[in-house]
């Protein structure tokens, strides 16, 4: 490739993300337009609500209990090395709310509800049924977006403290149950090393930035998609792929700007 | 050009509209109009633009420039309120676009609900008069996937008119059924237009129905249009014309024989 072949490819290629990221920002505007001027939709979003959360429920507990314990077995076996076992506790919660809790489970909802919003909607556009509602004067952004978008944000961090506590009780299970732990011990390590602004607070504002982003990218790509069945695909995969993405870089951020500033 | 009737009370019109996709022009000044309660229906090859004009006279997509009133209200115009424009439309898509996730009374009671103040007691009673009316009894219940494809059209028939609106466009209203279904969609579209008189502009496939159906066809061909009484057109002396009608009759009677094989 000559050099000026790719300087005008780099230069396509910079368009189309800027291009992308404006159409996004529309986006955004126009399904929080959408979740609050009337006519609202309590109960389509109580209905995506039990779709993308409750469904979510088990693979989250199991996937936190799983974590938790396989934390507690690497940390007590590392700690009790130095002596210092007394503080499981300490480590694996403060793994478990800062980082662990919310970005697998921003990666196990995205795999689970991100890729399921993303393929309903884009089989919607290919199926005309978008088309349809327009046709009726119903704005999909209303009626399919905007409930769907608004759920997700509300349900990741209910489902990042129940990854949260399931991973801490199979930390728990290991230290306390299996290595014989003392239960007080392992108790008051994690309560005198969690303070509740910097962790806790920093895990939910990480929860609902991940749940924006998630709900953002399954929707916008659902949307947008091309009205064939390997645009569904294509769309369903782009999501996983952009969401998880997004989450990790977007962690690292967060955890610089937010985390460590003390 | 075949020759118009003389006058006729345009319902809508398309007034040199170009229309291009990336580039790839679909028409280039297209002008026709479709009479106010009358049948017409638009023939011509895959990829031709038969849906691209309805979705052009639904105001789901613009033109590149000219003018499609609707109605008397221009479509292209930006200030024209698009939700005025379409309550005086029904739209039958070629799927159906019935939404998935609701019951075929929820799918027919949505346009009600969201546009009118009938109560609960009425919006039932409208969506089972409309549902008697396509011939369907007992299928409010069931989900769309749930129904086979005449049925589905059929529903998605009785949506598209529970508004009662002046101008209906059908897509291909015809294809993928059996020959009874298809008798039964002919005879209700018939009835719709004769009983309501309703505008009917129909896209189809099928030349025996189109002689039997049409008050005017309007025929797409690559770079023009030729409109008339189907009649006139079958018998034009345009060779381009009268081969899209001989070719399809020579399907037509290939249909039949294997039909008459099997
Ligand atoms: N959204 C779109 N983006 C790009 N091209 C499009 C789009 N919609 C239609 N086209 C193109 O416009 C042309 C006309 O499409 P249209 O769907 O109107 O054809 P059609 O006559 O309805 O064909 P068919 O009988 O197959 O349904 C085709 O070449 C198609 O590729
Ligand atoms: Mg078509």
């Amino acid at each position: 490739m000559t050099p000026v072949a790719l300087v005008r490819e780099l230069g396509f290629r910079a368009i189309r993300v800027v291009a992308e990221l404006g159409s996004m920002l529309l986006f955004t505007l126009s399904f929080l337009r959408a979740a609050v001027v009337p006519p609202l939709r309590p109960q389509r979003f109580v209905d995506e609500i039990y779709n993308l959360g409750v469904l979510s429920l088990v693979i989250v507990g199991v996937s936190g209990f799983a974590v938790g314990m396989v934390l507690g077995l690497q940390g007590y076996n590392t700690l009790v090395r130095f002596g210092a076992e007394g503080s499981l506790g300490a480590v694996v919660g403060l793994s478990l709310v800062r980082e662990l809790g919310p970005v697998l489970t921003a990666l196990l909802v995205t795999g689970r509800a991100g890729s399921a919003t993303a393929a309903e909607i884009s089989s919607m556009v290919t199926s005309e049924q978008l088309d349809g509602l327009r046709m009726m004067s119903v704005d999909p952004m209303d009626i399919v977006v905007a409930p769907k978008a608004i759920a997700m944000i509300f349900v990741m961090p209910i489902l990042t403290s129940l990854f949260v506590l399931a991973g801490l009780l199979g930390a728990y299970f290991i230290g306390v149950g299996l290595m014989g732990l003392d239960a007080g011990v392992f108790l008051s390590s994690l309560k005198s090393s969690i303070r509740f602004a910097d962790d806790i607070g920093g895990c939910y504002l990480k929860a609902l930035i991940f749940g924006f982003l998630a709900g953002l990218i399954a929707t916008f790509r659902g949307y947008h998609a091309t009205p064939t069945a390997a645009g569904v695909s294509a769309a369903t995969t782009s999501t996983v792929v952009v969401t998880s993405v997004a989450v990790l870089i977007g962690d690292y951020f967060l955890t610089a700007l937010w985390g460590f500033q003390i | 050009m075949m020759d118009r009737p003389a006058s006729f009370d345009a319902h809508v019109r398309f007034d040199r509209v170009h229309m291009a996709f990336d580039g790839r022009t679909v028409f280039d000044s297209l002008s026709c109009a479709f009479p106010r309660g009358r049948i017409t229906v638009v023939l011509g090859g895959s990829g031709s633009g038969k849906s691209t004009l309805l979705r052009l006279i639904g105001g789901l997509i613009q033109p590149e420039a000219g003018r499609v009133e609707v109605a008397g209200h221009d479509v292209t115009d930006p200030h024209t309120s698009l939700a005025e424009v379409r309550s005086r439309i029904g739209m039958l898509f070629q799927h159906g676009a019935l939404l998935d996730s609701l019951s075929v009374f929820d799918n027919l009671a949505l346009p009600l609900r969201e546009h009118t103040d009938l109560d609960r007691a009425a919006i039932a009673q409208a969506v089972r008069a409309q549902l008697d009316a396509v011939g369907l009894g007992n299928v409010e219940g069931l989900l769309p996937g749930q129904l086979s494809g005449g049925m589905l059209r059929r529903a998605a028939l009785a949506r598209a008119i529970i508004r009662s609106p002046e101008i209906l466009l059908c897509d291909e209203p015809f294809s993928g059924l059996d020959p009874a279904s298809l008798k039964r969609i002919e005879i209700l579209l018939t009835r719709i237009n004769r009983q309501r008189g309703i505008t009917l502009i129909v896209v189809s496939h099928h030349i025996a129905s189109t002689l039997r159906l049409a008050d005017q066809a309007l025929l797409l061909l690559p770079g023009r249009s030729v409109c008339g009484p189907p009649a006139a057109l079958r018998s034009s002396s345009d060779p381009e014309v009268a081969d899209f009608f001989d070719e399809e009759l020579d399907v037509e009677a290939l249909d039949r024989e294997e039909r008459a094989a099997t």
